[in-house]
């Protein structure tokens, strides 16, 4: 089974993030960046299809500039084969370009999976997966938190608002991974040093002409500091009348 | 004078509230930019034509229904073709979808089948000559991206109970139309739909959430918080990820930067500490209260309301006052 998975590199989300000068992009003093959670997932779920299914490989693709190449490596250290950068120097915020230079990217590929994250966890916009499936006239589940292969067709079920959907499908395929199927494995010392061999091919992102962009970039007005009424629940009274004559919520 | 679009969600053959918060935004669209129309779509079972008025009186003047015995369930396929071949066949300025997870799937299929671009998870918007402009929130609420789309149709798909759904009655005129492909063809087939229990309302769509972390001890003390949901009324039940990932309540009550996203008036949080991961999910609650008894908690940081302490002595005494305010009331 021959399975590429798209991860994207984002900034750790516990950081205390400021506004550069330009007032469109992240002051990058201090950030620290990672694969997506939910990439993690994808990647995760990838390698171990390649397990079970018998013979087969992974590859891991990224777009991005060359600090992408450090999370690329991870995915080597992890199990994938071998890696892509599409190189850009800086990731659009253009879903729909995104998915044209991965589609250019796979669509030669023969791959019998595409697995994407359910979102990057910096835009939180999961568009990058459906937009690359319909560019490459593949079938396509999305958000999904479980998942059966067997004899080239699959079943996914995916939750929606209060309820859960159970779909079959075809490959081959692309899928967008939700949390619940697996969690990703940390890499052996044996992976660390075997990813150093494995190949890690780089080239141009074709974008195309980007039609969403970043006009501005905010921090969102604090919230006012949080106030603590008081100890045990002889305050519950006073919480409720606040709540009542306040807020107004109640 | 601009036309706009609005993708109107049902399940089950009734209407989604997202649906009428599409209509909502693309009426305010419409009017802002000369007071063109709003075209709702609207795609179902057989029998869904009768939800076409409740898209009228929300601001829609044409509505395109789409039945097919076939489209009980939602099918990606069906529906994405369906929606980009009505866009392609008039001319938008800027067409509405929800961010509800229909409408996550949806959305970005439209815009790659017609070539133009997204704005995803916005929370309020503006009309301009050269483009439309749309907030969201991103980096799990701690930066507001402002975005620009250029090119017609702008497509944007809308956070849920972000637009708040306003009447604005019209008589619409209501057309009847195929699916733009045989749902028979559609590779990917929605096998079954699960509902859960028809008393639980979503954690979307509540106004009041009340959750619970790890404070709480083991599975069966949830009670406590299902108590004080049912004695506040019209709220829902939500927990961390710390509480699902240990299955002491399903993965979809996950609150945080990988379950769901909320923004209700009241947001109760019960033994819990509040990290990053959590907060990424609640932040934006009108109304924040947090009871704990770690006074430095970093939830307490973001509550309007704190109170320190034992929540198995706190919450009871909260579900009895709740019960006598609303008695009194």
């Amino acid at each position: 089974m021959k399975i590429a998975v798209c991860i994207k590199r984002v900034p750790d989300m516990e950081a205390r993030f400021s506004i550069a000068p330009d007032r469109k992009s992240l002051d990058q003093s201090g950030l620290k960046y990672e694969m997506g959670d939910f990439d993690g997932y994808a990647l995760e779920v990838g390698l171990q299809l390649v397990e079970k299914q018998g013979p087969g490989e992974l590859t891991a693709v990224s777009l991005g500039p060359d600090g992408v190449q450090e999370m690329l490596r991870k995915a080597l250290a992890m199990g994938a084969a071998r890696a892509v950068q599409l190189k850009a120097d800086q990731v659009p915020v253009d879903g729909l370009a995104i998915a044209r230079a991965l589609a250019a990217e796979l669509k030669e590929g023969g791959y019998d999976l595409v697995l994407f994250g359910r979102m990057a966890t910096d835009t939180a916009s999961g568009t990058v997966g459906p937009m690359t499936a319909e560019l490459l006239g593949l079938p396509c589940v999305t958000a999904i938190s479980y998942l059966e292969i067997s004899a080239g067709k699959g079943t996914a079920r995916r939750d929606l608002e209060g309820a859960a959907e159970t779909s079959s499908f075809p490959l081959p395929a692309v899928l967008t991974i939700d949390e619940g199927i697996a969690r990703p494995r940390l890499a052996s010392l044996k992976g660390i040093m075997a990813a150093k061999k494995k190949p890690l091919e780089v080239r141009p992102a074709q974008l195309g002409e980007p039609r969403l962009f970043v006009e501005s970039l905010a921090l969102p007005p604090d919230r006012p500091p949080g106030r603590i009424l008081g100890e045990g629940a002889d305050v519950v009274p006073e919480l409720v009348r606040l709540l009542q004559t306040e807020a107004k919520v109640l | 004078m601009a036309t706009a679009f609005a993708f109107a969600e049902s399940r089950g053959g009734e209407l989604r509230k997202v649906a009428l918060e599409t209509v909502t935004a693309a009426r305010q669209a419409a009017d802002a930019s000369g007071g063109g129309e709003v075209h709702a779509l609207l795609v179902g079972a057989p029998g869904i034509a009768a939800r076409a008025p409740e898209l009228g009186r929300h601001g829609a003047d044409l509505i395109t229904v789409v039945e097919d015995a076939a489209l009980e369930h939602y099918s990606a396929e069906v529906f994405a073709a369906t929606a980009a071949a009505r866009l392609s066949a008039g001319s938008y300025r800027a067409a509405f979808f929800s961010a509800s997870a229909q409408g996550r799937d949806l959305a970005p299929r439209v815009a790659a089948r017609l070539g133009v671009s997204l704005a995803c998870d916005v929370t309020g918007f503006e009309m301009r000559d050269d483009a439309v402009i749309a907030q969201h929130p991103g980096y799990t609420g701690k930066v507001m991206v402002t975005l620009r789309l250029v090119g017609s149709p702008a497509l944007l798909s809308l956070r849920p109970g972000a637009i708040a759904p306003a009447e604005h009655s019209r008589t619409p005129r209501v057309e009847t139309a195929k699916p733009a492909t045989d749902p028979a063809a559609a590779r990917v087939v929605v096998t079954e739909l699960t509902q859960r229990a028809a008393a639980r309302l979503d954690l979307g769509e509540a106004r009041v959430i009340v959750s619970g972390g790890r404070g709480l001890r083991a599975p069966e003390n949830f009670k406590l918080v299902e108590d004080l949901a049912a004695a506040i009324g019209n709220a829902a039940v939500g927990a961390t990820r710390a509480v699902t990932d240990d299955g002491w309540r399903p993965a979809t009550d996950q609150i945080g930067q990988t379950g769901r996203v909320v923004t209700p008036d009241l947001y109760i949080a019960v033994g819990i500490s509040g990290a990053i991961q959590h907060l990424a999910g609640m932040r934006t609650a009108k109304t924040i209260v947090a009871i704990n008894k770690d006074k430095d908690a970093p939830i307490f940081k973001v509550a309007d309301y704190g109170i320190v302490g034992d929540l198995f002595e706190i919450v009871p005494r909260l579900t009895e006052e709740v019960k006598r305010a609303r008695h009194s009331h």
